[in-house]
């Protein structure tokens, strides 16, 4: 099982509540990644945003950036809002970064549970499914075939288009991200793609029966094979109390944005040390405390792939440095 | 065991309320054993599939309907929601004592209401901009989302439950009744008999019932609200229920309603 980090970019904020810049955050974005591959990490992924706290908008940028600095680890978007972009762009943008790369770069396409992009690019929230469905369907087949002919309700058809350049070797991945919607499960095994568990929220185990969803519908569709990512968000520090007090007041921050846009309760300390406790459902902890979470639930849901997220709303750089650190060296050995 | 009282509900399938609608629960009794309560979902989403899990675990019948065909959801059942079947809408409402809204609100509308007619109807359902797009209608504060749902469906009973808790917390909060640390779930309806008939529920479902006021003020279990998202004891449901008003968000909504 390979292990790897999602991040969105998230800005850091001083003790005084100043941004950092988003030239500082992505170069740390950058020395994240090398360690990740130094330590031993399978993938590192970043999120698309469209908003001031973040700062990647545009992962394939960023990712062509990390593209330079490394040789092994994967690159992939985690995710590409795939509703609001053009498959055909999208794909020859990936297809460069997969030459850049010699074959590692990844789209892990998701409708985005963030929808500033739509009023951007002009995509009405109204059709969110159908413009999925449509233009994932339409980025599959860009990789199947070439040149491509192709019509559909929401962009201009293809007649006999050649998409270039093509990826580095045969393929480019693309992988479906989702946050738990029943019918994405259904949908990334009927169409026998790889998909990406997005777990922000909930027990890992909540997932295992969307796992099995996935799985089935791929075999009910003569899929022989399926590739699952499972994922979570928390801090790994050299203690578990330090990783928990850490991680905190960045959870919270992140859970108060949430309650501003969507009008949520925002939970207090005595939840979260509910939720960290034993790293039950947010993976904060020693080293020790997340090889024993993640036992068992790898061992439920046997995912290809494990992916943590530890920045959220900024978490210090050598907190995140350190975390990635113990992740390679102290709980990925567990799992080799 | 059916948490329905039968005796009440069965003797008089008719009787009207005062503002004309159906006012007791159609049960379908069967002769010599207690009636085993059919529960209807419409929407197989996170929401709709935990609540299916949930009425399964407490011996209900379970019927699940989407938008589509049945066998369009058939796996997802078998999976997520094992014991449950699934069905068109008009046959689950047909053969429901309770029928259960877990769709998006915007949606609603796409849903054939008439055999809804007559029907207890929870309204687990939110307005939530991202899925139902901007809707000025479903965002005003002069009127609860729910009492647009009942303006909706004039001739059911529409009681609001099971809106306010995450379905991640619904699924792995249900307790029997007297643990510590039960988590509580608020109901709100004009009718005191559905209030009592969905509490009943929620307590067989393995949460404490808040009974949380009138339609109008189910506003108080709504997004912005402080009951919204938690996933706490009745005691601490009760309290945000309570003093919604002294709260921006109850200001607002008096406000707007005066």
């Amino acid at each position: 099982m390979q292990f790897g980090i999602l991040s969105f970019g998230d800005r850091s904020r001083s003790a005084l509540g100043t941004p950092q810049s988003v030239s500082e955050q992505l170069h740390q974005q950058l020395e994240r990644i090398r360690l990740a591959e130094q330590v031993g990490l399978g993938f590192y992924g970043l999120g698309e945003h469209h908003l001031e706290e973040y700062a990647v908008s545009s992962p394939g940028t960023v990712l062509a950036a990390a593209a330079a600095v490394t040789e092994r680890i994967t690159l992939t978007s985690s995710v590409t809002v795939l509703s609001t972009e053009d498959p055909v762009r999208l794909y020859q943008q990936f297809a460069t970064l997969d030459q850049l790369s010699r074959g590692r770069a990844e789209i892990i396409a998701g409708r985005g549970s963030f929808t500033e992009s739509f009023p951007l690019f002009g995509a009405d929230l109204a059709d969110y499914d159908e413009l999925y469905a449509e233009k994932l369907e339409l980025l599959l087949q860009i990789d199947r075939q070439n040149p491509i002919t192709w019509s559909g309700r929401h962009r201009a058809p293809l007649r006999n288009a050649g998409i270039w350049p093509r990826p580095y070797g045969k393929h480019l991945k693309v992988s479906l991200g989702t946050g738990g919607n029943t019918n994405s499960s259904l949908r990334a095994g009927t169409l026998g793609v790889p998909i990406v568990y997005a777990i922000i929220g909930g027990e890992p185990e909540r997932f295992a029966p969307l796992v099995e969803l996935y799985r089935r519908a791929g075999g009910a569709a003569g899929h022989d094979s399926s590739d699952v990512t499972m994922s979570g968000i928390g801090l790994i520090a050299d203690s578990s109390q330090q990783a928990k007090d850490t991680f905190y007041p960045h959870w919270r921050a992140t859970m108060e944005a949430g309650s501003r846009s969507r009008g949520w309760h925002v939970p207090g300390r005595a939840e979260y040390d509910a939720y960290t406790k034993h790293a039950r459902t947010i993976l904060a902890g020693s080293p020790s405390e997340i090889v024993d979470r993640l036992g068992p639930v790898v061992e439920l849901t046997r995912p290809d792939r494990y992916a943590l997220q530890m920045d959220w709303s900024g978490v210090p750089h050598l907190a995140v440095m350190r975390a990635i650190e113990l992740l390679g060296t102290a709980v990925l050995p567990h799992f080799a | 065991m059916s948490v329905i009282d039968h005796n009440r509900s069965v003797a008089d399938p008719g009787r009207r309320s005062p503002e004309g609608r159906v006012d007791a629960l159609p049960v379908s009794a069967s002769e010599g054993g207690p009636a085993r309560t059919t529960i209807a979902i419409i929407g197989a989403g996170k929401l709709g599939t935990v609540l299916a899990r949930l009425a399964v675990h407490a011996g209900h019948r379970v019927l699940v309907a989407a938008s589509g065909a049945p066998d369009s959801i058939r796996l997802i059942l078998d999976v997520l929601a094992p014991g449950s079947e699934p069905a068109w809408v008009v046959d689950a409402v047909q053969q429901a004592d309770v029928v259960i809204l877990a769709l998006p609100l915007s949606k609603l509308i796409d849903v054939p209401l008439d055999p809804l007619n007559g029907k207890l109807v929870i309204d687990a359902m939110n307005y939530w901009w991202e899925v139902d797009g901007e809707r000025p209608d479903l965002e005003d504060l002069r009127t609860s989302t729910s009492e647009q749902v009942q303006v909706q469906l004039p001739r059911s009973i529409v009681v609001k439950a099971f809106n306010h808790v995450g379905y991640h917390d619904l699924d792995e909060g249900a307790r029997p009744a007297g643990v510590a640390g039960r988590r509580a779930i608020a109901v709100a309806g004009d009718d005191s008999r559905a209030v009592a008939t969905v509490a009943a529920l929620v307590d067989a479902w393995g949460f404490d019932p808040v009974v949380a006021g009138s339609l109008r003020e189910s506003i108080r279990l709504e997004p912005h609200a402080e009951a919204f998202g938690a996933n706490v004891s009745a005691e601490e449901l009760r309290t945000f229920v309570e003093r919604f008003p002294t709260t921006a968000r109850g200001s607002a909504a008096i406000a707007a309603r005066s």
